[in-house]
């Protein structure tokens, strides 16, 4: 049942800074299956937005292979190819104040990518495309001639939505699309995502800071940390039964509404190693509470410690050596 | 089909026309400049005397009946060679203007949108030119093209380019890292159509205000440049050339300078005005 619809292998994306390369995204791979949400979560500055922007092509990757549909994208040269890609993957950005161009409608705004790539006959079908893709996304037609500074924050995520939409993709990344938004709005465009999912058969990659809104939506979840997944697994499994320490630490962060508080919060001593320049061993030793010599000298890779489960812990090759 | 696109068309000019019209002194700046066309138009059926036809026994005439503005040095009716000077001074003005906006925006929007060394090679090229006085690089470019109203356009032109790639460079410069740029690019849109269609509309103003103040400008550096025989014949009317003619004789016959410098002020005020209201009018966010 579940086809793969999008394979990252190896991804990396070094920015150039004065003091060396800036290893925002370092050696990631990850699945995605049709019909499915992969939630990448982080704090900031992990590169989780970075690896999205960069599977979609927005910043070309320097290494690594994007596997969409048979064929490994990331070796498109000819316009036709990219427009082709860009129609079937896009994106809906983080923030909605910036992502819309001020001096255009709403309903400019949506028949944008639907002009670029020439998908309408003549300025009637564009006008019909782009009032059912606004009534897709809950906008009212009468809010064609607006501005975006005239809607509120979740109207106009919800033009980013239909500019993605509009080009019915099959892959759509997700940059933190509700964290801009108020709670109240964040719920309404949470269930509106997943509502589309159904109906177009859409897999996301969902990025967030914020792990309640990840579970809510996601069926496989991904946890970055400096630039590379240190777990990996399906939704519940991360929440029940999480085996990284950063993870551990992550979910104990959030806070719970209980009488009897008797669950430990484990507080993160330290600050995030720069990205520039990495630790070769374990990036997460120096702030890891079950520091070994061994995290020190080598670098952990992922590996599988249960049903699609994945961590890249030292702790873990252990008991699975000691398993097998 | 082509009916309703039409159509749509002119909502959307009717729509900016409904949004000028609110802005009165805009209203005011457009009757103005029409006037001036008009005069400019039917300058032949305006003007009471021939404006090359000398007097001299009426020399430094002050404004009365018979010639509303005075007369010059020559006895030549100053009413009647503002008016025929207004032909010319308005096509200068705004063809020189015309010339360095379209240039200089198309400049300074690839300079500031492409990479650094684009960038680099376009603005170094700028401030060569920036570096020489504006007037004496007119001076060098018409005095290579030779004389006549269409080369002292294109010296005017070409000498003022450098201000308006920097305006538009920078403010293209501060739009490039927006999202909605990136968001057109994530949907595919070429640069080409990336700048005509997202950057251009969002600079427009600044541009617009340094043009209008700009008219001004060309029309004084056409008339400096006639002065020193590169542009029009002395005898050509055109107010710059009536302003600095009249400039030795201010203590005793200010008229003489009087009339074509309000000709020029009004010129550059109506601009003003109606660049304000342009640039209002296509702002959404000032929308009522």
């Amino acid at each position: 049942m579940s086809e793969k619809i999008l394979e990252v292998k190896n991804l990396k994306k070094y920015f150039k800074t004065a003091a060396g390369p800036l290893h925002a995204v370092d050696d990631v791979s990850l699945t995605i299956n049709k019909g499915e949400t992969l939630g990448l979560v982080g704090e900031s500055g992990c590169g989780k937005s970075t690896c999205g922007r960069a599977i979609i092509r927005l910043n070309d990757p320097d290494s690594g292979e994007v596997w969409f549909k048979g064929d490994n994208i990331l070796k498109y040269t000819h316009r036709k190819d990219l427009l082709r890609m860009k129609q079937d993957m896009q994106i809906v950005f983080q923030d909605p104040y910036s992502s819309l161009n001020p001096r255009m409608s709403t309903g400019d705004l949506i028949a944008d990518p639907l002009k670029i790539n020439k998908l309408y006959k003549n300025k009637d079908d564009l006008r019909e495309k782009v009032v059912e893709a606004m009534a897709t996304v809950g906008l009212e037609e009468r809010l064609y001639g607006s501005y975006p500074h005239e809607l509120d924050g979740g109207r106009r995520q919800r033009i980013g939505i239909a500019r993605a939409l509009v080009l019915q993709p099959e892959f759509i990344v997700m940059d933190e699309p509700v964290s801009a938004l108020d709670v109240s709005i964040q719920a309404q465009v949470l269930n509106l995502l997943m509502d589309l999912q159904d109906d177009f058969s859409l897999s996301y990659l969902f990025i967030s800071h914020d792990l309640s809104v990840v579970k809510h939506i996601s069926d496989n979840i991904a946890v970055m940390y400096l630039g590379k997944i240190v777990e990996l697994a399906p939704s519940h499994e991360i929440f029940t039964n999480p085996q990284h320490p950063y993870t551990q630490a992550l979910l104990s962060a959030i806070p719970r509404p209980t009488l009897e508080d008797n669950t430990e919060e484990i507080l993160l001593e330290g600050d995030v190693p720069s990205p520039v320049n990495p630790p070769r061993h374990c990036r997460f030793c120096s702030r890891c509470r079950y520091r070994m010599p061994i995290c020190e000298q080598e670098e952990p890779a992922l590996t599988e410690v249960g049903d699609k489960h994945s961590v890249a812990c030292f702790l873990h090759h252990d008991t699975q050596a000691s398993q097998a | 089909m082509e009916k309703t696109t039409k159509k749509r068309r002119f909502l959307r000019l009717k729509e900016f026309w409904r949004r000028l019209k609110k802005n009165k002194l805009a209203i005011v700046g457009l009757c103005i400049l029409c006037f001036l066309v008009l005069v400019a138009i039917f300058a032949d059926f305006i003007a009471t005397h021939d404006y090359a036809e000398q007097d001299l026994l009426n020399q430094y005439k002050l404004p009365s009946k018979d010639h509303y503005f005075g007369t010059d040095k020559f006895g030549r009716d100053i009413f009647s060679r503002v008016v025929h000077g207004s032909r010319i001074s308005l096509t200068v003005g705004f063809i020189s203007v015309g010339i360095a906006l379209v240039f200089g925006s198309l400049i300074g929007a690839i300079a500031g949108y492409f990479s650094a060394r684009v960038d680099n090679i376009l603005m170094r090229l700028m401030d060569i030119l920036l570096a020489i006085p504006q007037i004496l690089l007119a001076i060098a470019i018409s005095a290579s093209l030779g004389t006549g109203l269409t080369n002292l356009m294109i010296a005017v032109g070409i000498s003022s380019i450098p201000q308006y790639a920097r305006i538009m460079r920078a403010a293209v410069l501060s739009l490039k890292d927006q999202q909605f740029i990136e968001a057109t690019k994530a949907a595919g849109g070429s640069n080409f159509r990336t700048i005509f269609v997202h950057i251009i509309p969002n600079c427009l103003a600044p541009i617009i205000v340094q043009a209008t103040l700009g008219v001004a400008f060309a029309i004084l550096t056409a008339a400096g440049l006639s002065f020193i025989g590169l542009g029009l014949d002395p005898g050509v009317p055109e107010w710059g050339a009536m302003l600095s003619e009249g400039r030795d004789y201010i203590r005793d016959f200010p008229h003489m300078t009087l009339f074509p410098g309000l000709a020029i002020m009004i010129t550059i005020l109506s601009l003003n005005l109606l660049g304000d209201g342009f640039r209002d009018a296509l702002d959404p966010k000032l929308r009522d």
